[in-house]
């Protein structure tokens, strides 16, 4: 898991993947779904099409669904991440998840970086790390002073870029984001947007958003996910931002960024 | 600061329009110079680098548009690219006045005419003069800048006029030049629209900034007719 892929193109990717919940398949014939390295890459659809599931397809967090299972392979490092011998606990280290309501822990705002990167065995200099991150996540200079107080003091989206602070204390490469901004007011989420942006200089990031103009504003590529007949979620058109927004392919993403879906 | 990555969009597009507005600058001079000169190589390359010109102004309005898709702007930002958009189309318009004056200079070589070479020269370095410090403004947004320029048109049409009874003149001593004496109003006419269209750019400045768009123009064709 440790040897970075020789691919510089793509970051992580989804091969003939059917997703299922038991005997229903949520998410089927992802035939190919290549995220690009460094970049933002957004999934967009209507509610209960998988999008979600998808997401966290990507480093296992649906293992904590016991129905949940796999057909096909997810490409990290060149390996397929649902092998027997990938520990995801190691996995999330390297795919790290931010989710739709802030969850900072019930402490410092310090402690919330550290704590991680402790139990993931930094051996460097916390206050460091600490600074690092924050400025990473464009919080530093708000809470500098005040680094002791409590995290859930803060607002909603200082807690979210706390949120990915957190994430990035423990230095991943991708970085997969669930509805990160749908608790967040309007400013808030210009801030995370700006700060995804930033972060993909150096991250690849996957987000899912039921807020297609937020895609169109914060992505370089998005991906149409829709429903089908049998409620399955499939992938109907993956390309670039600027050409789904403007001159998408398919019919079926022309009504739905367009607002004439069902 | 938020909405950093609509501010640096929009930071490209003005480098763009200043750049294609610099084309249009070089390719309105040249042409008139081969006009006096009678280089016809340069004529030739002016019209075959027209093309140049169209497909800048296209990547600009496809840049503008999948600016406004993806990036949702309001207010000013919006009313700032379709400025743009704007003056993207009456940039590339001047472009074809240079094209114009250049398939005229392919057609007065070697003829015998006496062309007003002063007023067609004046009338060109004027109107990119004013081209010039229009786009300045524009980028700027500077309403007070802008909104001086468009009387200065009225010398651009002065000198229109001289060229038209210079030229109405040599036609009656000659009747023979006739159709090289219309290619010379040719010239003369491009250089006044592109005056006009100078003031285009400068409405849609004021547009930027009050969210009005007045009409600036002070010499319209319809009044030209008239007179």
């Amino acid at each position: 898991m440790s040897d970075k892929s020789n691919n510089n193109l793509y970051a992580i990717e989804a091969r003939d993947v059917n997703l299922y919940y038991g005997d229903f398949r949520a998410v089927k014939e992802i035939g190919g779904l290549k995220i690009h390295q460094q970049k933002i890459t957004a999934i967009i659809g209507p509610s209960g099409c998988g999008k979600s599931t998808m997401l966290r397809a990507f480093n296992r967090m649906n293992d904590f669904v016991s129905t949940f299972h796999l057909e096909g392979e997810i490409v990290f490092h060149d390996k397929n991440i649902y092998d027997q011998d990938v520990d995801p606990v190691q996995l999330r280290r390297y795919i790290g998840m931010v989710f739709q309501k802030p969850n900072p822990f019930p402490k410092s705002i310090y402690d919330n970086i550290a704590w991680g990167a402790k139990v993931n065995g930094f051996r460097g200099n916390m206050d460091d790390l600490v600074e690092e991150t924050l400025v990473k996540a464009a919080l530093w200079d708000e809470v500098k002073d005040e680094l002791k107080k409590s995290a859930l003091a803060l607002s909603g989206g200082q807690q979210q870029r706390l949120c990915i602070a957190r994430a990035l204390a423990v230095r991943p490469e991708i970085i997969l984001m669930d509805e990160p901004c749908s608790a967040l007011d309007p400013i808030a989420t210009l801030k995370i947007e700006d700060l995804m942006r930033e972060l993909s200089e150096n991250y690849t990031i996957i987000i899912v958003t039921h807020n297609m103009q937020q895609a169109a504003r914060a992505s370089d590529y998005t991906a149409f996910f829709t429903m089908d007949e049998d409620r399955a979620g499939l992938m109907v058109e993956f390309g670039e931002t600027n050409q789904i927004f403007t001159n998408p392919k398919e019919k079926k993403t022309e009504d739905y960024i367009s607002g004439r879906f069902g | 600061m938020t909405r950093e990555y609509l501010d640096r969009r929009v930071h490209q597009l003005e480098d763009e329009i200043l750049l294609l507005g610099s084309m249009v600058e070089q390719a309105v001079l040249h042409s008139v110079e081969t006009l006096r000169t009678q280089d016809t190589r340069g004529a030739k390359a002016i019209i075959e680098d027209d093309i140049i010109i169209n497909e800048k102004r296209y990547a600009i309005e496809n840049a503008i548009l999948i600016t406004i898709a993806t990036q949702q702007p309001v207010g000013r930002d919006l009313r700032r690219l379709a400025a743009m958009l704007e003056v993207s189309t009456e940039l590339e318009r001047m472009g074809d006045y240079a094209k114009g004056i250049a398939k005229v200079t392919m057609r007065l070589v070697n003829c015998e005419i006496e062309v007003p070479y002063r007023e067609i020269n004046q009338m060109a370095e004027l109107s990119v003069g004013m081209l010039h410090r229009a786009l300045g403004a524009f980028i700027a947004e500077n309403p007070n800048v802008a909104s001086a320029i468009p009387a200065e048109d009225d010398l651009v049409d002065e000198l229109y006029n001289r060229v038209y009874h210079t030229v109405v003149n040599l036609t009656i001593q000659n009747p023979e030049i006739v159709d090289k004496a219309n290619h010379i109003m040719w010239v003369a006419h491009n250089l006044e629209r592109m005056a006009d269209r100078v003031t285009n750019i400068c409405e849609r400045t004021v547009f930027i900034a009050t969210g009005e768009l007045l009409d600036m123009d002070t010499s319209d064709d319809e009044d030209d007719i008239d007179e």
